[in-house]
């Protein structure tokens, strides 16, 4: 026997090592038709990784005090060695992994995987959705720039709308009846230790949660039904090497999309990193145009387009909530005979683009001052149409259950394709 | 009955009418010009640095357009200090409120929130008005509380209305008129401008220099991953059909 076989028994007798590897790498079998939908999973876990170790670093040196935390990321930007490249890889993967997720996502709602026997899966994921809202929310005050200050107050404020318990829940958040240095403390242990456990938690359990049921695929057939002599399903391969190896394709990819961003165009237009947070946060001054970054700009366009009932706002936070938590749902809603959109009829293809649309139109409508399209009327063009928008985003999940049964799909294959 | 129709068509359009918006002008922005930099950072310590700070700028952080430490403490430093030390001013800030109303915000990353176009506009929009506590205003920041403090080189400029005829009857056109000269030239002011522009874009990301050039050669290593990655995929997945 040789010293890395002898070692390996060793570890074994005392840890299954080999039979995770076994269980979850070298003998689980994913499906073989997996198209370029697929990789997303596997850059959400590497954007994850590139965000705590980018993170690990920028907490050497940032320092979450209301006086000082302005000053400290300058500081990191021009003294620290390679500060201003970690603080970029920290601002791009922040916008990167919510690109990476919403196509993540847009896979699930194209070939149904969130369909049985994988609706705890997509609920787990619903829930990272949450937790990395939550996670980037707290992240963004950090800087303490004008919109981390003003964001930060928007948002605490739709907390306050809540009825009854509203103000003393807003003080509660804030630590303070303002957004002030307690604030900021209290978001840096959020967003560096709290969020961050929960998540790597979340992520283990829903791959865990993968792994239990098998992944589906664009054909949207359970590759288990067709087994050969030995149990293997016939239309599977083992992850590793054949997914390692071409999700490092992706990784590559991925990484030069990211290298492009990091050292060519890092702010991206004031999307990445928004120009207004290059002023230090002043409480006494209120920004002309408080927005949110972009991946949060759909449900802040909804947000707005709700007008006040009954002298409260709340009904406008009550829609953005919904439109999140809404997704929950989505496996019960989902009543076709088929999971893929490939077998799917034309109710699903037309509703789908429709979703799509609606949440690209309210994500610009969202980064742009309510009058920036003008008046019809009395009411903003920019209100009216979003309010179109999201009656449409709301019909997508909401007449589910009517259109998907009444569409004309086509058999699913016996075996995979494409 | 077109002409109505147009007219309809174009209405939402006169929103925009409404909104005051300057035009902005592009800045001559060249981050690979280090001489243009450094007679901008001339100008910053000798015109600006007086009542704006620009606390996260190091004086030897100037080192990275070719100068050494002693050109810098000869040409650049002035006072006490030190060339390791931020670029701090010994206004206090409870006299500069007093005096202009506001605390002159620090400078160091001005460029990266306000922008080098706007910048350059400002710095060549003031003119003369007698209303307003300093006698000068700016078209592009109305009622601004920092006076023209360059006024001796490009002299004084006047805001003169017109009433001009347009599309859709008269409107009124705006434009500054040079009424004193100063010591510069048109052409030798806007040059000062783009300079000084050019430092400030320079002091928001000191780093951006080499920021580009390791981009360059991590776009090519990960170029030769995406081949190798790409090989190697194809030849394992050969057994996969």
């Amino acid at each position: 026997m040789t010293r890395t076989q002898a070692l390996l028994e060793w570890i074994d007798a005392r840890f299954p090592l080999s039979s995770l590897w076994k269980e979850h790498l070298s003998e689980y079998y994913a499906p073989k038709n997996f198209n370029f939908w697929y990789y997303f999973g596997s850059l959400a876990l590497l954007v994850l990784v590139i965000q705590i170790v980018s993170g690990i670093f920028l907490t050497m040196s940032y320092k979450p005090d209301a006086a000082q935390a302005f000053g400290s990321v300058e500081y990191i930007m021009r003294d620290v060695p390679a500060g201003w490249l970690i603080r970029y890889i920290h601002s791009t993967g922040a916008s990167m992994f919510f690109v990476v997720v919403y196509l993540h996502m847009f896979r699930g709602l194209m070939y149904g995987s969130y369909r049985k026997p994988r609706e705890l899966l997509w609920l787990v994921g619903v829930l990272i959705y949450l937790c990395m809202m939550a996670e980037a929310f707290f992240g963004y005050l950090l800087p303490w720039g004008q919109m981390s200050y003003w964001g930060a107050q928007v948002i605490v404020n739709l907390f306050a709308a809540v009825p009854i318990i509203g103000e003393d829940l807003a003080v509660w958040i804030r630590g303070d009846y303002v957004i002030s240095d307690a604030t900021l403390n209290r978001f840096f242990a959020f967003h560096v230790i709290a969020i961050p456990l929960v998540l790597l938690a979340l992520v283990v359990v829903h791959i865990m949660a993968l792994h239990e049921v098998g992944s589906n695929n664009p054909d949207g057939i359970e590759i288990k039904r067709k087994k050969d002599a030995n149990g293997r399903p016939l239309d599977g391969i083992p992850f590793h090497p054949y997914y390692t190896v071409k999700d490092m394709v992706g990784v590559a990819v991925f990484l030069a999309v990211f290298s492009i961003v990091v050292f060519f165009a890092p702010e991206v237009g004031g999307y990445f990193l928004e120009y207004n947070n290059f002023v230090p946060a002043d409480p006494l001054k209120t920004p002309a145009h408080i927005a949110p970054v972009w991946y949060f700009t759909p449900y802040y366009a909804m947000l707005r387009a709700v007008p006040a009932f009954l002298g409260t706002q709340f009904w406008g936070v009550l829609v953005m909530g919904a439109a999140v938590l809404i997704f929950f749902f989505l496996p019960w809603l989902d009543r076709s005979p088929v999971k893929s959109i490939r077998y799917k009829g034309a109710y699903y293809r037309i509703a789908l683009t429709l979703f799509v649309v609606s949440f690209v139109v309210l994500g610009w409508l969202g980064t742009q001052p309510t009058d920036f399209l003008g008046k019809l009327g009395s009411t903003d063009t920019a209100v009216i149409l979003a309010r179109w928008f999201t009656v449409v985003y709301f019909a997508f999940f909401l007449l589910m259950p009517w259109y998907s049964r009444i569409d004309r799909t086509r058999p699913e294959p016996e075996r995979v394709t494409g | 009955m077109k002409k109505i129709l147009f007219l309809a068509l174009m209405l939402p359009f006169a929103a925009y009418a409404a909104v005051g918006h300057v035009k902005l002008d592009k800045a001559p922005i060249d981050y690979g010009d280090a001489v243009s930099i450094q007679r901008g950072a001339r100008v910053f310590v000798n015109y600006c640095l007086n009542c704006h700070s620009a606390q996260y700028m190091r004086y030897n952080g100037l080192m990275a357009l070719g100068l050494t430490e002693q050109q810098i403490r000869d040409n650049l430093l002035f006072g006490p200090g030190k060339v390791g030390d931020t670029m701090t001013v010994a206004t206090r800030a409870g006299d500069a409120k007093e005096w202009f109303g506001v605390v002159p915000p620090d400078l160091s990353v001005i460029a990266r929130s306000r922008g080098a176009d706007w910048l350059y506009t400002y710095l060549r929009s003031y003119y003369r008005d007698d209303e307003t506590a300093t006698g000068w205003n700016n078209l592009v920041f109305p009622n601004v509380g920092m006076p023209h403090v360059l006024w001796e080189l490009q002299g004084q400029q006047m805001l003169e209305v017109k009433e001009e005829d347009g599309p859709h009857g008269k409107h009124s056109v705006t434009t500054l008129v040079l009424d004193q000269p100063g010591t510069l030239s048109a052409n030798e002011y806007n040059r000062l401008a783009a300079d000084l522009v050019n430092y400030l874009v320079f002091m928001g990301e000191p780093q951006r220099a080499s920021r580009v050039r390791i981009g360059y050669m991590v776009l090519i290593a990960v170029g030769v991953l995406f081949v190798l990655f790409y090989l190697l995929k194809r030849e394992y997945w050969k057994d996969v059909h």
